[in-house]
């Protein structure tokens, strides 16, 4: 295959399959597992390709188990991979060269790395130490974040008595001290308060505006996806099931739109049948599901056909889609 | 190399700190320690009213190994137990991760990433014991023999640690922190006589099976000027090779765990 220069993350074909064994319960099952055992590969991750240009910032989609985590593992060379290529900034993570190390970084929400027992400020000087920044460059740099971070004396308090939007903020600056160019974030914002998550997510689309980071995240929240992915890769059950844009991804998903009627009048459900299928009535309420291509016509007839008083328009909310279309299980 | 050397700078400055955050355990650590050192002085009086001898070795040249023991006691309590037994926690939570990210020997990190102050005490008690007994015995005292015990002590501090790293390595695939502290210290503690005090067979296993002669005979044999060369050299390329398969074997782990975690 052939790379384009513009590419900064190159996945091909990529694979990671786990050998397991399965174990009979009780007693026999266990002797038998002893002798004869049984493994078969369960696969984690199933040919996925994807290119990432530089500055983008890509959010992982999927259920728990779909491979997210997987998938970025193996682009930071925490895993290797079955079969398949990772390229990224023209390095293969998984030799974890020093040169390549020192261009990444990588944020897990449930996992710290600060010492718990001190103030950040004292983790931060050790790192600085491990990446080789002199303490000047340090001071700098964490001046410099802090300050896009909203962090002042909380460096200066032990790790164990700050908030955990405080703690995650200083893990963050931690993460970031060597400037890295590709940041991989797993769950970074994995139970902040509504507050705490928009502080995070406003400070990595601020990071990525001034320093040109590619951020690749993964989230469960689909809050942090819309507000700061423009592409969203979509994993299902180890596959890539949809790469783009997250406004294609809701025409793709959902093909129908949301209108929603209050009448003046109280009105029997029959009446509406005819113009889409029916979400939700009651009283004077109605909502309906209009296919996109009928929604004009829908919309003059309704407004001709009925006295009404307010009338919207509107898609589906995007995580019920992509709730639905998990639980749904198979996708096509 | 400088960054190695600033980074274990601040990663010991940081240890010292994160004990002191804690007072009442700092006192209760020190407590402990003090509890040690007694005990290690009360073993050591032992051999001043005794007046036996040990194998061919006169109370003294015994004393002298009862130092080695010592400092190696509390070199192990610094270093050797903080930081590989803390091994099983970086798999178990998870944060090894982090280690493997950061561009620098992960071997390296795990190994001095802490320093317990609580050995210092011990360390410096065997030094002194080694160095009075060793005048007092009278022998050939030299820069020579005192270089000799230096290379010595290193190779016996270099095969415990790669033994105990071998160990504390497996937990890539156990998950478990299985006593392997308490195994290590009973081998460490089995040095505290001199290799001919005990039976033939065990002489023979301690030396080149589980090389615990290394540890403290062949040190106090050192500076004593008692140690001959061969041995000497035979020490340097067992705990080259010993080291050198620790390292193969981390690579080895990391190779499965890279291949294995999710």
């Amino acid at each position: 295959m052939h790379t384009n220069p513009s590419d900064l993350i190159v996945v091909d074909q990529l694979s990671k399959y786990y050998r397991v064994a399965n174990k009979q319960p009780g007693f026999k099952g266990t002797v038998k597992h002893f002798f004869d055992r049984k493994t078969y590969d369960v696969s984690a991750v199933t040919d996925i390709s994807f290119k990432i240009a530089p500055g983008e910032i890509v959010g992982f989609l999927g259920a728990n188990g779909a491979g997210k985590t997987t998938l970025l593992k193996m682009m930071c060379g925490l895993i290797h991979p079955s079969t398949g290529l990772v390229d990224v900034g023209g390095y293969s993570p998984q030799r974890r060269q020093t040169a390549f190390l020192k261009e990444i970084t990588l944020v897990m929400g449930q996992k710290q790395q600060l010492i718990w027992d001190l103030p950040p400020m004292d983790s931060l000087y050790v790192n600085a130490a491990v990446y080789g920044l002199s303490d000047h460059e340090a001071k700098v740099r964490i001046n410099e974040l802090a300050e896009m971070l909203e962090l002042g004396e909380e460096l200066t308090r032990p790790v164990r008595k700050l908030s955990l939007g405080q703690r995650m903020k200083s893990e963050i600056l931690a993460a970031l001290l060597h400037k890295p160019s590709v940041l991989f974030l797993d769950e970074p914002t994995l139970g902040l308060d509504v507050n705490a998550q928009a502080r995070v997510r406003s400070f990595l689309s601020e990071y990525n505006k001034r320093t040109g980071a590619t951020i690749l995240l993964t989230s469960h929240y689909m809050a942090d996806i819309t507000a700061l992915c423009p592409r969203v890769i979509c994993i299902h059950k180890g596959k890539l099931f949809y790469d783009g844009d997250l406004d294609s991804l809701a025409n793709s998903l959902s093909p129908s739109r949301e209108v929603k009627v209050e009448l003046k009048d109280p009105c029997a459900s029959e009446q509406f049948e005819k113009y889409g299928e029916i979400q939700d009535l009651n009283d004077r309420f109605v909502c309906l599901l209009v296919s996109r291509d009928k929604l004009t016509d829908v919309v003059s007839n309704l407004l001709t056909d009925f006295n009404i008083i307010d009338l919207e328009i509107s898609d589906p909310p995007i995580d019920q889609l992509i709730g639905e279309l998990f639980i749904k299980g198979e996708v096509n | 190399m400088q960054r190695y050397f600033k980074t274990i700078r601040l990663f010991w400055s940081t240890a010292f700190a994160s004990q002191l955050e804690y007072q009442l355990n700092f006192l209760i650590e020190l407590l402990a320690m003090l509890g040690t050192l007694l005990g290690s002085i009360f073993i050591l009086s032992l051999f001043f009213t005794g007046g036996r001898q040990l194998g061919d070795w006169t109370w003294e040249s015994a004393l002298v190994i009862q130092g080695v023991y010592t400092f190696l006691d509390g070199l192990t309590n610094a270093i050797l137990r903080p930081n590989l037994t803390e091994i099983v926690n970086y798999v178990r939570e998870g944060t090894l991760d982090y280690v493997l990210l950061k561009p620098i020997d992960s071997q390296f990190w795990l190994s001095v990433k802490k320093f317990s102050f609580a050995g210092l005490p011990e360390i410096i008690l065997g030094l002194s014991i080694v160095f009075w007994a060793a005048i007092q015995s009278a022998s050939t005292f030299s820069i020579y023999s005192l270089f000799v015990f230096i290379i010595s002590l290193l190779i016996g501090f270099i095969i415990l640690y790669s033994v105990w790293f071998l160990i504390a390595a497996s937990s890539i695939w156990f998950v478990k922190t299985w006593n392997a502290t308490e195994v290590l210290r009973a081998l460490l503690a089995a040095g505290r006589y001199p290799i001919s005090a005990y039976p033939v067979i065990l002489r023979f296993i301690f030396t080149l099976v589980l090389p615990i002669a290394f540890l403290t005979t062949f040190p106090a044999e050192a500076i004593l000027g008692e140690l001959k060369f061969n041995i000497l050299f035979f020490g340097l390329i067992l705990s080259s090779l010993f080291f050198i398969f620790s390292r193969l074997f981390w690579k080895f782990a990391l190779k499965h765990y890279t291949s294995a975690s999710s």
